[in-house]
């Protein structure tokens, strides 16, 4: 899942400003009296950016690398992250400092605000002489309301500057780690989205599906059974859990049980063409992209009209992509209301299923490749995807089209 | 007269190839019918397809003017071209197959993770499909003079117009089938006259012997140096098959890594059944026209032999249908090329998406090696696809071979190699154009440039990868086991009664009172 164009252009506005008060805040530090530092604004660039890593949420790895850049741009003798109950990364000289982190950390994880104290053994080695004398300030990392873990530094500085500057640099990683927190939240929601689409199997399909099977179930004995595994297996490929990606020909598939069924119910009212390219059926393309589609073309095709509707399903070889094209000469839509209902808020179901396609497609493939749909109204509907035959990433999940079933 | 029958013979092939490209829509396409989806591209077809597009000019045209100009020496083409896909077959199908990738450069970002891997790639294939292309117009030239007397540059122009509109149009939609047929086409065009003329050649009592010592050697051929010239010819056909950008998109239509070796192992029979043919028309040809080898157009000798042996009507007709043929070979291998190399501009090179851009890219994919026929006429067309294959060879076989079969390749080092090994290649193969080195030495490592570069390319690929082995890729071990693992096959549906689904018909729709 591909992070959308505007986060990244938030956090660089947020970099952006954030940055820029906390260097003002650094070079006030600095001028107030310790050390003369480099121009604040270069100190600020290298504690916003240590905290990239964690962008993808706090663990282990992405703590080391925050940690071994943060203590340079802090000027600190030891940077140290915690998560709740543990030490992540620690990164400075160690005599028994790291295993007394976690007590040092803990009012701050407790209070949820800045602490300063003084560390364990408050002299470095190397410093007696000099004596200078080591502070330790922990401050807790906060996202979405709740107290993640906290980040503590070992400082030979003292006095209201250190506490303001690790403040700042816990904020910015709380910053990275709610972002973290974002894309979580962004991910579930699709799959959301697309599971939502799965259990969307109209509960009119299946109760027209099961009315039409009864119905052969005297006459037809036989028909009726294939009609009944037909319907077993197009509930079983929507309702399949794993990966979100599928091919071609496991689509096509689905689509062709779910038209025998539909068959079932409308008999003669609904003639179906497929002309499929067998070159393009290995095509990796996003699980259920296709189904919503053939759905709607049936609903506007037949559904609802008294005499015959057709609809055509065509797939074609186009060099570096695939095109499918499903057509039907139903009651077509006015452009205006299609509109709404691809931004989503159009009308009930069939509404949802495009645009999440819609939306699906361009997540993956890019703007370039969103439905293109021409229709007016009396004239039908022509919804064209494009595919490309390889995208980085877009992998069909090897399931057998109907895996074997247990002895029932 | 005999211009005649081949200018129909021409009209007749490229008015067939657009017709199966326009109506083969309707009969590769399954209507009103269940069970589409399951009709995958059968091994066999798939193999005839990718035959069909291998056998080029080189082929057809230039395999006996090297036997007649050369000797027996030259066999080494039909058996190099042939053998590349053993290699592809034992190294490569499968793993290829299953990587998803669709063009070389997908492989290359596939396997290495890297957009800049990814677009040496793509220039590179824009070479070797450029560089392909060229002896295809040049052969197209060459037939249509000398079926019709037409100007040289006619018959490149011919093709490049057919082709160009074909696959600008869209009409090479149901390519596989174009393909396919046009394999057929080919052997039927060189089966059928090589028995009339053998039979007129055993009615003339079999000569033979004697002609071996008529050749002149009129350049080309293994020149001064011959041992280092097949070597160099041997190396560039087995490795270089498998970087042939038209050749690798057709793997793309196996269902699966295991139906792509199956179709390859296909394609190893019927190439080799092809390649039968054009040795004894060079053979014939050193018998009955051995002052085609003095005069400069050895490639012609396919399709003067009907009339020199037969003449009439009959030898006409066999001409024509040897000519048809010729054009099938320029035809199909130019629109896999244009179709491959227009793709990959369109997707690597060109800014926008979409199907406008894919028109432009089509057009410059045919009219640069267009422009350059005018300019590179002097080359047999079989040593033009050899260096075609000498810089696939140096290039692409290094990246497939090491990126399937070695987990320590980096993206420094593929980048690396194939830019040493590609690059050497292809500047050797533009001073070879150029005719710069004129002799000796020189002119033989230039003409014959795979045996050094080959394992230049093999060597500074994994050099540079040891060296930076922070390098390697994260996602290697993955990308490892998807090349080797083999797919779940789908397995036959079963339904509860344990009856396998196939076993059902596939039937037609019917209405709901049957």
């Amino acid at each position: 899942m591909s992070a959308q164009a505007g986060v990244p252009l938030a956090v660089c506005a947020l970099a952006c400003g954030g940055a820029a008060v906390l260097g003002a805040v650094l070079d006030r530090v600095s001028r107030a009296g310790g050390p003369r530092r480099r121009p604040g604004t270069s100190v600020a660039c290298r504690v916003a950016a240590a905290g990239e890593p964690l962008r993808d949420g706090l663990g282990p790895a992405a703590a080391r690398r925050t940690v071994r850049a943060l203590r340079p741009a802090l000027d600190a003798v030891a940077v140290c992250l915690t998560d709740t109950h543990a030490v992540l990364a620690w990164d400075g000289p160690d005599e028994g400092r790291r295993d007394a982190a976690m007590r040092d950390v803990r009012r701050a994880l407790d209070e949820g605000r800045v602490v300063v104290t003084s560390p364990a053994p408050a002299r470095l080695p190397g410093d007696d002489a000099s004596g200078a004398v080591l502070r330790l300030a922990a401050a807790p990392l906060v996202a979405e309301g709740r107290v993640l873990g906290a980040l503590a530094v070992h400082a030979r500085a003292d006095g209201p500057g250190l506490a303001r500057e690790v403040a700042e640099a816990a904020r910015w990683c709380s910053l990275r780690l709610e972002l973290a927190g974002l894309d979580a939240l962004r991910t579930r929601l699709r799959d959301a989205e697309t599971r939502a689409l799965r259990a969307q199997i109209s509960p009119h399909f299946i109760f027209n599906s099961l009315a039409a099977i009864a119905s052969f179930v005297r006459t037809d004995p036989e028909r009726a059974r294939e009609l009944l595994l037909e319907f077993a297996d197009f509930t079983r490929y929507s309702f399949r859990s794993s990966g979100d990606f599928t091919t071609l020909a496991e689509e096509l598939h689905s689509i062709e049980r779910y038209l025998t069924l539909v068959r079932a119910r409308f008999g003669d009212r609904l003639a179906v063409t497929l002309r499929i390219a067998p070159e393009v059926l290995p095509v990796a393309l996003p699980f259920l992209c296709l189904q919503p589609l053939v759905e709607n073309a049936v609903k506007h095709g037949v559904e609802g009209r008294p005499d015959h509707g057709r609809v055509t399903i065509t797939a074609d070889d186009e060099g570096a992509q695939a095109r499918v094209v499903i057509e039907d000469d139903g009651a077509g839509m006015d452009p205006a209301r299609l509109r709404a209902v691809l931004r989503g808020d159009g009308g009930p179901r069939t509404g949802i299923g495009l645009a999440n396609v819609d939306e699906r497609l361009r997540q993956t493939y890019g703007d370039a490749y969103g439905l293109v749909m021409e229709t007016a109204p009396g004239a039908g509907m022509k919804i064209t995807v494009r595919v490309p035959k390889y995208r980085p990433g877009v992998r069909a999940t090897p399931t057998g089209t109907t895996p074997p079933r247990g002895p029932t | 007269m005999s211009g005649a029958y081949g200018g129909v013979a021409v009209a007749a092939v490229a008015l067939a190839t657009v017709l199966v490209g326009a109506l083969g829509l309707r009969v590769s396409r399954t209507t009103d019918d269940f069970y589409v989806a399951s009709r995958t591209v059968r091994p066999g077809l798939n193999a005839a397809a990718i035959s069909g597009e291998y056998l080029s000019a080189a082929s057809f045209l230039g395999i006996a003017g090297l036997v007649l100009a050369h000797g027996a020496d030259m066999l080494w083409y039909p058996v190099g071209y042939t053998a590349g896909y053993l290699v592809l077959l034992v190294l490569v199908a499968a793993p290829l197959r299953r990587s998803g990738a669709y063009t070389l450069p997908d492989f290359a970002q596939d396997r290495l993770e890297s957009v800049t891997v990814r677009r040496i790639a793509a220039v590179l294939v824009v070479g070797i499909g450029w560089l392909y292309l060229l002896p295809q117009l040049q052969g197209a030239g060459l037939t249509l003079r000398t079926a019709t007397g037409a100007p040289r540059w006619a018959g490149g122009a011919v093709v490049s117009v057919v082709v160009a509109a074909d696959v600008a149009a869209g009409g090479m939609r149901s390519i596989t089938l174009v393909q396919a047929f046009q394999y057929w086409l080919k052997l039927t065009a060189l089966l059928v006259p090589v028995v009339f003329l053998l039979l007129v050649w055993h009615g003339d009592g079999s000569p033979g012997g004697p002609a071996a010592v008529h050749a002149t050697v009129t350049g080309g051929g293994t020149g001064p140096h011959p041992l280092y010239a097949t070597y160099g010819l041997i190396l560039a056909t087995f490795l270089g098959a498998m970087g042939l950008p038209h050749v690798v998109v057709r793997f793309y239509t196996s269902p699966h890594g295991r139906a792509a070796r199956r179709t390859t192992l296909v394609v190893l029979v019927l190439v080799g059944a092809f390649y039968l043919l054009p040795p004894l028309y060079g053979a014939l040809a050193r018998v009955y026209a051995p002052d085609l080898a003095a005069t400069g157009d050895p490639d012609a000798a396919v399709l003067v032999l009907p009339e020199r042996m037969i003449g009439g009507t009959g030898g006409g007709l066999l001409g024509a249908l040897l000519v048809g043929g010729a054009f099938a070979a320029f035809l199909s291998t130019s629109c896999g090329l244009t179709v491959s190399t227009a793709g990959v501009l369109a997707q690597d090179v060109l800014p926008s998406v979409g199907v406008r851009s894919f028109r432009w890219a089509t057009l410059l994919a045919v009219a640069a090696p267009a422009a350059l026929t005018l300019s590179a006429a002097g080359l047999p067309v079989a040593d033009t696809v050899g260096l075609a294959f000498a810089v696939a060879a140096s290039s692409f076989c290094p990246l497939l071979l090491l990126g399937i079969w070695w987990r320590g390749l980096t993206p420094p080092g593929a980048a690396a190699g194939m830019l040493a090994g590609g690059g050497l290649a292809l500047g050797a193969v533009a001073a070879t154009i150029a005719g710069w080195p004129r002799h000796g030495w020189p002119q033989a490592l230039m003409a014959w440039p795979a045996v050094w570069s080959v394992p230049v390319g093999f060597v500074t690929m994994i050099a540079v990868s040891l060296a930076t082995r922070g390098a390697i890729p994260p996602g290697t071990t993955a990308a490892m086991h998807r090349l080797h693992r083999p797919e779940p096959v789908p397995p036959t549906p079963r339904d509860p009664a344990g009856v396998p689904r196939a076993a059902r018909v596939p039937r037609p729709w019917r209405g709901a009172g049957r």
